[in-house]
């Protein structure tokens, strides 16, 4: 108990005193982590949004394939990205490896699949009849896919929440891929295991509570816009 | 702005925000946990950053994963503490230029009531096989390291085969491995450096040191241009070369005396 109040008073200090190091490497993992999250928004979204409305062969697997996928471990994640990334993997002459861009991409595959699976969810539970109803409004394809869009706003937002806490938590994909270099390449939860590694328990547990304020505060503003009342 | 134009400009200032890379290509240092834990590098590696104008990418990993990553040219030059295994490696001509940087030692610790009686004996082959005869539970790293190396090769001496439900194995790194050993009670094999760190927050006690056998020497290797053309041969050398140079030789010497009151590593013979 003692210990957590020691790593509480830890924080506090570390943060009041904006101790440099602590701040780049919060900031990384802000950064990396809202890096991955939005490239795969970019991606999830229009998938998920065409898995659900299309209709063709094979679909059942792939749906399947898509929520297979929400639960990849990250550390496999981190294992196949880092053999790709090599020196003497395919794609070992982009020089990626141990820098936070292997990071975005190995977060990015780990995102990519919840978010497009929460968004296959929230369009598919839209009525059909409603995008009929839609459609016999003389409403464009563009124009109804925004509507559709509009519609899953909620769960939507909890699909960018459930990505980003997926992947600023992960800890196995960060190291493999990053290898926790200070200054470069350290985050938040990577340093956290380290300092346990090291036996300076207190520090863990002030940047474990760094993390989890962070998240708290990344839900909370997104929360804010998926609660509010629409003008 | 609605809601998806908030999220490109959130985005865009993310990446704009992104640092500018590599300057002098980098070097990729494959080296123990024991390196980094007990906090040896972070004075070493910006020291040699500002000197030779390289940036240092440490990944601290095992023993056997550092030169596994060394021999196939994912590393440039790998720090490391397992002669026999490096030997090995050696032999096979990924890895060159081998020379011996530092030393400390190995030390038995175990839990302060000492049930196997290893307390006072000189030979840690002897104590390990007491330990074995007791079923007195020890804790082995199990992953490979330069550590779990040479406890493989302290059983291979006292001629016991480390198996049964008293030898357990942890598969994590030297803290968190003496960090459960605390609590099971359990013996096992730690470098001083690390045990010296930990020994406030654990109850374990070192029951047998100062056998030679126990030696833990430091090797810098690095890895050949010849075999991987694509290796920072030049940085890997400016490191190793740094390792062995009279400023890094004397900052070693004089690591953690400060804090621990004794040095943590030592140089030259012995």
């Amino acid at each position: 108990m003692e210990l957590i109040w020691e790593g509480i008073k830890q924080a506090v200090w570390l943060l009041l005193n904006g101790d440099p190091e602590v701040l780049g490497i919060t900031w990384l993992s802000l950064r990396v982590s809202a890096v991955a999250t939005g490239v795969s928004l970019l991606v999830g979204i229009p998938l998920g949004t065409l898995i659900a409305l299309a209709r063709f062969p094979g679909r059942g697997l792939v749906v399947s394939l898509v929520n297979t996928g929400m639960g990849l471990p990250p550390v496999v994640v981190g294992l196949f990205v880092s053999i790709f990334l090599w020196r003497s993997g395919p794609l070992g002459l982009l020089e990626l490896l141990y820098t936070p861009t292997a990071i975005v991409i190995a977060q990015f595959v780990i995102a990519a699949p919840i978010v497009t699976g929460l968004t296959l969810a929230a369009v598919q539970q839209i009525p059909p009849r409603f995008r009929l109803q839609i459609l016999a409004l003389g409403a464009s394809r563009v124009q109804l896919l925004w509507v559709l869009l509009r519609e899953a706003r909620l769960p939507l937002l909890a699909a960018v929440m459930a990505g980003f806490g997926g992947v600023i938590s992960e800890v196995g994909a960060s190291m493999m891929v990053g290898g926790n270099i200070r200054g470069q390449t350290r985050v938040l939860t990577t340093a956290t295991v380290l300092e346990t590694g090291k036996g300076n328990f207190d520090v863990a547990i002030a940047l474990s509570l760094l993390l989890l304020l962070i998240t708290f505060l990344v839900n909370w503003a997104l929360t804010w816009i998926q609660q509010r009342r629409r003008v | 702005m609605s809601i998806g134009g908030l999220i490109a400009a959130v985005l865009l200032s993310l990446l704009a925000a992104a640092p500018a890379e590599a300057q002098r290509s980098p070097v990729i240092l494959a080296t123990t946990t024991s390196t980094q834990d007990s906090g040896l590098l972070d004075v070493l590696v910006p020291l040699f950053e500002t000197k030779s104008g390289y940036t240092v990418k440490t990944i601290a990993v095992g023993t056997g994963q550092a030169l596994t990553l060394g021999d196939r040219g994912e590393a440039d030059v790998v720090l490391v503490h397992a002669p026999d295994l490096e030997l090995q490696f050696l032999a096979k001509g990924n890895l060159i230029n081998r020379r011996r940087v530092m030393h400390n030692d190995f030390v038995l610790v175990g839990p302060p009531a000492d049930p196997a009686g290893v307390k006072g004996k000189k030979n840690a082959a002897d104590a390990l096989r007491r330990v074995a005869e007791r079923g007195a539970v020890f804790l082995s790293r199990g992953d490979q390291s330069g550590t779990h190396t040479k406890e493989k090769s302290l059983w291979k001496a006292a001629g016991i085969a480390a198996k049964g439900p008293w030898y357990i194995e942890s598969g994590q790194g030297m803290g968190a491995t003496l960090t459960i050993a605390s609590e099971k009670g359990a013996y096992t094999l730690a470098d001083r450096a690390t045990h010296l760190a930990f020994k406030r927050r654990i109850q374990l006690m070192v029951l047998l040191e100062g056998d030679p056998a126990l030696l833990n020497i430091y090797h810098v290797l690095e890895v050949s241009q010849a075999r991987h053309p694509r290796v920072n041969a030049a940085g890997g050398k400016a490191f190793a070369d740094f390792m062995l140079s009279a400023e890094a030789q004397q900052m070693i010497k004089t690591f953690g005396v400060e804090k621990y009151g004794e040095p943590l590593f030592f140089v030259g013979g012995g």
